[in-house]
This record gives structure tokens, C-alpha cells and sequence, in this order.
């Protein structure tokens, strides 16, 4: 388990990773890996008890992660290579023909980590929910884990899945919201509006926290008192305020990097803004 | 005829005591329905498990999804609800979460085909069998009566990977053993014969049988083969037989589009290339009816498989 310090070099470096594998690659999603990897270098370094070793697609005994937005696998690889699950080397693989790392999650090439394929949005939240009723069946006391994007809430699988884990009381559930405000076309309060995201899960029976996904001492306060909530018959969501593209100055805060590569000068601008760190490039 | 009607049953009770039988087999069973439990009948399992039986409303895309991630946790989830509600409706969670995802999920369809009846067209799916067998490595099953609907129930529980399992709302004839056991992917000869093979899925068997009856009088010798199976299709039992008839006929409350018989001609078009007719629908929509009606109207009966064996061995050179 990282410390603040630890985990924000960590973060850094999972951005740099994100910018490099999405230019190297040609393609790719840097807006929301960008703004997500605050978010899941806590998850993996400090919150979830979790084990590469050990690791199985069943997940019995560990916390379970679940990426439903499944585009953003840049910053989902990176922090999984990262925390031991393949080798960091892999990453200079990504969306290449054979990799085990493609575009969005597979479960068909073998790569250690991911539970469900992802990539149809909308659809992640509901298999995260089957994945913790099994558990309670069980009785593994372990958390299941989801991050959706906010565009994302727009399909309307999103919504099903809400009533369900509310109706069924799925209180070992922690779904998370990259809420970062933007979309391929432009503002998602232009584009879709959500509106009162926050009122629109409480009314719908869920739990909700709100937290700066960008302040790490934030975030992880939000999954502790995630935890504490844990058991009390409500599923729990944690609404994370973000930037899309946030680390890099000219990527933060529009969606025109939602799903486009820098060309290599961007990458080394990229590069001198996110500083090196002690755990070096892949 | 070498097998009788015992008994009308409607083959959704089959699924239901199979679904029942197989969570007392198998504690890991589990079961899910999208506001129709009594429809789908899986009333008997919600009843003795009620810890492993879930209602998800009327939603079927989240139901899917649950289905998919109780599955990947070890679980041999059961999803059921009407076929349209269970394949159209949901075709790209399947996709994604079930087939692309290789996780253990029986897909339950009910009421399937033109035989759910006064409904109408807007319940009526004969799409189904061709949506989920373009779906790589999914098992497509179609039973044809109570008793083995509930054996194919019990291997599809037994069976590691996705399955779709297609039964239906009318009560018809129950006619094979009561004992059987079901083999995925094993084809049946009902009748053996020499002049035509007929190839029926689904509530087409029964009928098949009689026009089987029907055509020994009229002298021609059919050969009646239960494909309960449309994927993975027995190509071995397939191409044996219609190498010794020298013609097929395929049967089935589908749409020609997708269907097993499209299955079966491709096969024998790169194979060993012989007449094939169809006793299938060509793109139609259904409309409200009683079943046997609306099978009379769409040419989906005993009469309409003669005609059509008729036609195949006519086209033997």
C-alpha cells in the first residue's frame, strides 16, 4: 500500500505511459485514461486487496475491478502492468496486431487482470452486479469495483442496472463515475445533459459520495468512506469531479482528445510536463 | 410410427422441470427473469431456490449483464424471458458480455416462433436461431417436445459456455423417451429411409413425423432427422444421410434467412451438392392467430413438408 506521496508519482507515471502507448499506437483514448488515472492508481496501490499471483477471472478472494468504459484501456493497462499483472515492457504492444492489449479489453488473448470485456458502453455496471451478488452467495467479503464514464450514463443499461442493485440490495458494490464532463462530440451538457447527476442516483436508492478525482488525498478519503458504507443495504457510487485529459495543459478540460493520438512533437511536450519518474518509461 | 404422443405438453414446461432438476444437480445453478416467471415457467426454481433465483424487472439488458458477471464468478446463471426479449432486444450485451466474453450463460427463449400465437408479430421471433448462431461459439439449441427440452435443460446446465436454448408457448405432442439423454450437437435419426432426408428443428418434428407417414403411402421413402442442435451442426450425420437419399428437406419456425436450413444447404452446396427445399418462412412478419392456424397459413405443417419431399426427390437427377 502506497503512500499520498507514492501514489501521485505513480499516477504521473501512468500518465506518461498513457500518452506514450496512445502515440506509439496511432489511436487510442487519452481524454478519459487521463482523467481516470488518479482514480484507479488509488484503487489498485492503495484501496483494493487484490493479488497478481493469485489472480483468477473468477475473482474469488480478492476485490474485483470492472471497467465498463472500456475505451479508456490506456490508463487500465498501464496501472495493471504497473501493479505486477504482465510485464511494463507489454504496454509497447498496445492495439497492435497480436497483442494481448487491444483496443478495448479482451478476455480472449489471456491478459491477467481483466475479468469482462469492455467496449459497448453502458454495459459494465451490470456484470460488476452479477459479479457481487456471486460474492455475497458466497459470502466472500470482498468489493466489487466499476468505473463508468458520465457520457456513459447516458445509455439506458446504466439505469436498469441502478434499480436492480438498489431493489437487490447490492451493498458490496462501489461503482464509480469519471465525471469528467465531456464526450466525443463536445460537453455532455450539450451533447445529453445529465443534469442532477448526484440527485439522479440518490433518487434512484443508491449511496452517493463526491470527490475531487484529481486530489489524491481526496480520493482516497472517498474510498475509505466508501468502505464504511459498505453493508448497509445500498449499492455506493463516488462520483469523481475530473478534467478530461488533465496532467497535460494543451489536453485538459475539451474533449477533442477523447479519442485521438498526439503526433510525436505533442508526446514530447507531454513528456516535459508530466516529469520523469523513479519508475521509468516502459 | 415407432413413437406415439403420450400427451400434449407445452415444451416451456419441459425447460422448467430441466431448470428445476438441474439446480438440485448443481448448487452453483442460478436462475434469472425478466418479469415473466410463470410465462417462462421457471416458477419451480424461484420457488425451492429462492437465494439463487432473481427478478431484474423489466429490463432485459441489465439481465443479461448480471447473468454475464454471476457466470465469470462461477456461477451457471439461467436468463430467461420471451425469445424476442432475450436476442433482438439484447443482441450486443450477448455479444459483448456473453459470446465475445466466453461466460457461461444459458439464454432462455421462450415462446419462440410463430406458435406464441393471438400475441402477434411484435412477440413473435422466427429471427432468433440466425441471431445467435452468428455469434461465435455460441451453442444453439431448438428441442422439439417437453421431454427433451427438459434433457437439453439439464446438458445445457452440464455444458461449460454459452448456450441458447429455444422452447415455445403451445402444448403439442410429447413424443420422445422420457429417459433420454441429451448430447449437444449429436443429431437424431427419428426414421431412417432411403429417398429423402427430412431435417426438422423445434416444433417441425412432430410434423415431420407425419408427413414421414404420409409420404410411405404415397411410396416415397423419408428419412426423418431431429436437428435439436442448429450449432454445433452434426455436418457428419448430415452429409451421411443426404449422401444416401440424395435429397433434403428442412423444416423450422424460422425464417429461411438464418435458419438451420441455410445451415444445412451450405453444407451440402460445399460438400456433396443435392436438391434442398425449405419449410420455413421467407420474409414474413407474423400476425395473431391460433397456432395451428397460423402453421397451416405459413406453411410450417405435415402437408407442407410432403409437398416439399415431393419436390426434392423430383429434382434428383
Amino acid at each position: 500500500m502506497k503512500d499520498t506521496k507514492a501514489l501521485i508519482e505513480v499516477a504521473t507515471q501512468v500518465r506518461r505511459d498513457i500518452i506514450r502507448m496512445v502515440t506509439q499506437a496511432a489511436s487510442g483514448h487519452p481524454g478519459g485514461s487521463m482523467s481516470s488515472a488518479d482514480i484507479l492508481t488509488a484503487l489498485y496501490f492503495n484501496v483494493m486487496e487484490h493479488d497478481p499471483k493469485t489472480w483468477t477471472r473468477e475473482g474469488k478472494g480478492q476485490d474485483m475491478f470492472f471497467l465498463s468504459a472500456g475505451h479508456i484501456s490506456p490508463v487500465y493497462y498501464s496501472v495493471l502492468a504497473r501493479s505486477g499483472y504482465f510485464p511494463v515492457p507489454e504496454l509497447a504492444t498496445f492495439r497492435k496486431f497480436g497483442s494481448r492489449l487491444q483496443g478495448h479489453p479482451s478476455v480472449r488473448k489471456g491478459l491477467p487482470g481483466v475479468h469482462e470485456p469492455a467496449g459497448s458502453l453502458g454495459q459494465g455496471l451490470s456484470v460488476a452486479i452479477g459479479a457481487a451478488l456471486a460474492k455475497r452467495m458466497e459470502k466472500d467479503p470482498h468489493t466489487v469495483y466499476c468505473l463508468t464514464g458520465d457520457g456513459e450514463c447516458e445509455e439506458g443499461q446504466i439505469w436498469e442496472a441502478a434499480m436492480f442493485a438498489a431493489q437487490h440490495k447490492v451493498d458490496n458494490l462501489v461503482a464509480m463515475t469519471d465525471w469528467n464532463g465531456q464526450q466525443i462530440d463536445g460537453r455532455v451538457e450539450d451533447v445529453m445533459g445529465l443534469g442532477d447527476l448526484q440527485g439522479k442516483w440518490e433518487k434512484f436508492g443508491w449511496s452517493v459520495i463526491v470527490a475531487d478525482g484529481h486530489d489524491m488525498e481526496a480520493v482516497l478519503e472517498a474510498f475509505a468512506e466508501a468502505k464504511r458504507r459498505q453493508g448497509a443495504g445500498k449499492p455506493i457510487i463516488i462520483l469523481f469531479r475530473t478534467d478530461m485529459g488533465h496532467g497535460v495543459d494543451f489536453m485538459a478540460g475539451t474533449c477533442q482528445w477523447h479519442g485521438k493520438a498526439p503526433s510525436k512533437d505533442q508526446c514530447e511536450e507531454a513528456m516535459k510536463q508530466l516529469k520523469e519518474t523513479t519508475l521509468g518509461d516502459f | 410410427m415407432r413413437y406415439t404422443n403420450t400427451g400434449n405438453k407445452d415444451t416451456r414446461s419441459g425447460f422448467g422441470a430441466g431448470l428445476a432438476e438441474a439446480g438440485n444437480r448443481n448448487p452453483n445453478v442460478v436462475a434469472l427473469c425478466a418479469d415473466l416467471i410463470g410465462s417462462v415457467k421457471m416458477d419451480a426454481f424461484a420457488k425451492e431456490h429462492p437465494d439463487r433465483f432473481f427478478q431484474c424487472g423489466i429490463a432485459e439488458a441489465n439481465m443479461i449483464g448480471v447473468g454475464a458477471g454471476l457466470a465469470l464468478s462461477g456461477k451457471v446463471p439461467f436468463v430467461g424471458s420471451f425469445a424476442n426479449f432475450v436476442t433482438a432486444r439484447v443482441l450486443d450485451q450477448i455479444r459483448q458480455a456473453v459470446a465475445y466474453g466466453q461466460t457461461n450463460v444459458k439464454i432462455c427463449a421462450s415462446h419462440a416462433g410463430i406458435t406464441l400465437g393471438e400475441d402477434g408479430a411484435t412477440h413473435q421471433t422466427m429471427e432468433d436461431l440466425g441471431l445467435m448462431r452468428m455469434m461465435p461459439d455460441m451453442v444453439v439449441i431448438n428441442p422439439c417436445d417437453y421431454n427433451q427440452t427438459k434433457a437439453a435443460t439439464i446438458a445445457a446446465a452440464e455444458y461449460n459456455g454459452p448456450v441458447y436454448l429455444r422452447f415455445g408457448r403451445p402444448s403439442v405432442p410429447n413424443f420422445t423417451p422420457e429417459d433420454q439423454v441429451f448430447e449437444i450437437g449429436k443429431a437424431w435419426v427419428v426414421e431412417p429411409g432411403t429417398d429423402v432426408t427430412i431435417f426438422a428443428t423445434g416444433h417441425l418434428v412432430w410434423e415431420a413425423l407425419q408427413a414421414v407417414d404420409q409420404l410411405k403411402e404415397l411410396g416415397i421413402s423419408a428419412e426423418l432427422i431431429n436437428i435439436h442442435t442448429i450449432k454445433p451442426l452434426d455436418e457428419a450425420a448430415v452429409l451421411a444421410s443426404v449422401a444416401k437419399t440424395g435429397a433434403a428437406v428442412c423444416a423450422e419456425e424460422h425464417l429461411i434467412a438464418g435458419g438451420m436450413g441455410e445451415l444445412v444447404s451450405g453444407l451440402l452446396a460445399r460438400n456433396q451438392p443435392a436438391p434442398v427445399e425449405f419449410v420455413s418462412v421467407d420474409d414474413k412478419f407474423g400476425q395473431s392467430g391460433k397456432p395451428a392456424e397460423l402453421m397451416a397459413a405459413y406453411g410450417l405443417d405435415a402437408a407442407h413438408i410432403v409437398e416439399a419431399a415431393q419436390k426434392a426427390v423430383s429434382r434428383k437427377r
